[in-house]
């Protein structure tokens, strides 16, 4: 620095390099510095609100770590508040649903409205790994989107389904029945598949009487054993044999044989189908209860609602 | 070397460490001005014009409506919002090629506001000179009156551009039952809050600063430009070289140019730039410096337009294009015109019911037990009409089809969306090909007695053969 400012009245900050390169004294606008300043205390505000500063390790032990910030925001409590509104719109319908049966929130649009939209996510959680994302079924999980239903379809044997969990059974008949008596019933539940159960042969007819299959499929092959007066039916789960759709996939003579001579759940028979339905209810507690009867309700306007519900 | 120092002492960068205080002079560009931002009064009193028992336009954003006169837009008609941004975007585009900022000098709020904050401080406090005067005078009983009553006056009209702002949300008529009560909710009061300071920080204090170091279009504009741009500009060839006017002077034998350097163009500048130095980020174009050069040449006895909207190829003697060979016009007229018949189609267009139509993707078909095949949709019916509307839905296919879950017609609530699935089931036998093309319509009645209906093309899917 020199001993006197050889440039005087310059505004420089007297300070000086090789006697006349200098330092002016440019200072920024003034509104530059008021926005510097305003952000400087907006920052130590902030500070001082919110969480912010990433210090005090050693109370790390206690979710510490950081500044808390007087007002004690945290985004799991801004989190949590968001759900305690979202259950605030959903405890309307929810309420109305506890008191209401699956046919009378079939009546309400709204409420089935908002029923299959919540639906959607338990049938996701616990019904899609097996039956599909929108009940389209899989290989040996029957379809959901179908009039076809070996239990009823019916919103009470829906939830009856979902509650207590289904166990078909048939009898493998490959000791009971030659390999021609086989073969002439896998071709005739064929024929009855393909013509609505008016084709069927005489032969497989006289098989399908004489070898007991009537005590389950019904005497119209149909699967219906009885007709109550009200209208419902009677069944032990057997597939109705006169219609287009094959329990088993991929269906045709092929899977009616195996299923004919392996049965269904027999357990000593080594290629039997497996065809087991768990019980999501209370009630049998075989899988701890995993649905409220209340959520099975809803799954059951759902189920209902994909396509064949009577 | 010394033409570089010359310019290095010219290079004077606007910071704001000095306030502008422009002189007002009269002249054909400040009435030019005036009228241009009476525009923005529309801003003030739009909110309190009614139609049909209602705030003519209203965009009321709690309930998703926006409404416009005798129509109501919806969100979902929001792709028209899109053009409308299209259109401004390239309107400023044109209009800054063919003229340059004239949005700056003469619409935008920022300079419009700025001008009329200014206009009252020049009420209050006087002249540039006695303004200044009065900025370095002490503090006293008479500069606290006026001060404060500036800033009060600024702060009010703060005030009334917020205000109004909200009431083209709110409504005016509950914006002025609630606010003063505290009826409204924080979100009217924060954006009031919001207006009112940062109208008063903007228009009062950073004026011209906003122009030169916040404002993006500024710049982008600056782009825009070409030497066929229509600008003020100083005549160079006539004006230089400029020299005060000499006493007993004869006009023939003069050997200066048409400028006396009186240095009123400067004088009246809102961003205090030299127009005599050339077209400058500083430049809004407002054309004050015109009215103030025409004036001076009037006393002086020498032509007008020494200052004068012109182009550079004009001020260099070049050709002058005509408007209508510049491709620029036409690329940006084409554009506009494509925007503009967007919107005017989607508001001719706009029905009172509108239908979305989705297939059920799983499954894709269902075999049903008689060997039919079923496919699900779920429609979305919007009605966009002020009533609940009963809605009946119907489908057509080249085939016989069975139509379920549309057999009452449905209720759609006004403003809203209304899910409904339905099947539709077709006989094996007369399904031809994995795909068929099938129609849905939605039909209603209107209060008025009008059919209106709504059709959506979606495909029925079967197995392959």
């Amino acid at each position: 620095m020199a001993e006197h400012n050889p440039f005087p009245g310059e505004n420089n900050t007297g300070h000086f390099w090789d006697d006349n390169i200098r330092e002016l004294n440019n200072p920024p606008p003034q509104w530059w510095m008021i926005a510097l300043w305003a952000s400087l205390a907006w920052f130590i505000l902030y500070g001082i609100l919110y969480p912010m500063f990433p210090v005090l390790p050693w109370q790390s032990q206690e979710g510490g770590g950081f500044t808390k910030g007087i007002l004690g925001w945290s985004s799991i409590k801004e989190y949590e508040q968001g759900v305690e509104q979202v259950e605030e719109v959903r405890a309307q319908y929810e309420d109305q649903i506890a008191g209401m049966s699956a046919e009378e929130i079939l009546d309400d649009p709204g409420l089935t409205q908002y029923t299959l939209a919540s639906a959607k996510v338990l049938f996701g959680d616990y019904c899609s790994a097996c039956h599909g994302s929108g009940g389209q079924g899989n290989p040996g999980y029957p379809v959901l989107a179908d009039d076809n239903w070996l239990y009823g379809g019916s919103l009470a044997k829906i939830q009856e389904s979902i509650t207590n969990g289904r166990k078909g059974a048939m009898t493998a008949h490959k000791d009971i029945l030659t390999e021609a008596e086989a073969d002439t019933l896998a071709n005739w539940v064929v024929e009855m598949g393909e013509t609505q159960g008016e084709g069927g042969s005489e032969a497989g007819w006289k098989l399908y009487n004489e070898k007991g299959c009537n005590a389950c499929h019904g005497a119209e092959a149909n699967g219906v054993l009885a007709e109550l007066p009200d209208g419902s039916i009677v069944t032990v789960g057997a597939a109705n044999l006169r219609d287009s759709i094959w329990r088993f996939r991929p269906g045709g003579y092929e899977s009616a044989k195996h299923t004919i001579l392996y049965g269904v759940n027999q357990p000593a028979v080594e290629q039997t189908r497996d065809a087991v339905m768990p019980a999501f209810g209370d009630a049998a507690g075989s899988l701890d209860g995993k649905l409220e009867p209340d959520q099975i309700k809803k799954l059951a306007v759902y189920v209902h609602s994909l396509g064949g519900g009577q | 070397m010394d033409e570089l120092y010359a310019e290095a002492h010219h290079w004077e960068v606007n910071t704001g460490g000095e306030t502008i205080h422009a002189k007002r002079m009269p002249g054909k560009w400040r009435r030019i001005k005036w009228l241009a931002a009476s525009v923005w009064l529309i801003f003030f009193l739009g909110p309190y014009v009614q139609w049909n028992g209602r705030q003519a336009v209203l965009f009321d954003i709690p309930n998703r409506q926006y409404h416009l006169f005798g129509v109501t837009v919806l969100p979902q008609d929001f792709w028209m919002l899109s053009l409308l941004l299209l259109f401004f975007a390239i309107l400023l585009a044109v209009a800054t090629a063919l003229a340059g900022r004239v949005y700056c000098g003469y619409f935008c709020f920022q300079t419009v506001w700025t001008d009329v904050f200014t206009w009252i401080e020049e009420r209050l406090e006087g002249s540039p000179p006695q303004r200044r005067k009065l900025d370095k005078a002490p503090v006293d009983a008479r500069k606290l009156r006026i001060k404060v009553l500036k800033h009060a006056i600024w702060l009010v009209i703060g005030f009334l551009t917020g205000f109004s702002f909200v009431a083209w949300f709110y409504g005016a008529g509950p914006l002025w039952r609630d606010f003063f009560v505290g009826g409204a909710n924080a979100a009217v009061y924060a954006s009031v809050a919001l207006f009112t300071f940062g109208t008063y920080l903007l228009a009062g204090w950073l004026r011209e600063q906003v122009c030169f170091w916040l404002c993006p279009y500024a710049r982008i504009q600056g782009v825009m430009l070409d030497k066929s741009t229509v600008v003020p500009a100083y005549d160079v060839t006539r004006g230089e070289p400029r020299g005060r006017v000499k006493k007993g002077e004869i006009e023939e034998t003069r050997t200066t140019g048409d400028c006396v350097d009186c240095n009123q163009c400067v004088a009246v500048c809102p961003t205090g730039v030299d127009i005599r130095n050339g077209q400058q980020e500083g430049c809004i174009t407002c054309g004050l410096c015109i009215d103030a050069c025409n004036a001076v040449m009037d006393k002086v006895g020498r032509p007008r337009g020494l200052i004068r909207y012109a182009s550079l190829d004009e001020l260099e003697g070049e050709s002058v294009k005509p408007m209508l060979l510049r491709p620029r016009v036409w690329v940006y007229t084409a554009i506009l015109a494509l925007a503009l018949s967007g919107i005017i189609y989607g508001l001719s267009t706009l029905a009172a019911i509108e239908l979305k139509v989705l297939h059920e993707r799983a499954p894709l078909y269902v075999q049903l037990s008689d060997g039919s095949i079923q496919n699900k949709y779920t429609l979305k019916i919007l009605n966009k009409s002020e009533t609940d509307l009963k809605v009946g839905i119907s489908a057509e296919a080249p085939v016989p089809l069975t139509l379920m879950g549309a057999e009452e017609p449905i209720a759609v609530k006004h403003g809203e969306v209304t899910p409904a699935i339905v099947f539709i089931k077709i006989g094996r036998s007369d399904l031809d090909g994995e795909r068929l093309p099938v129609t849905f319509v939605a039909t209603t009645q209107l209060p008025d007695g009008t059919q209106v209906s709504a059709e959506r093309e979606n495909a029925f899917f079967g197995p392959s053969r």
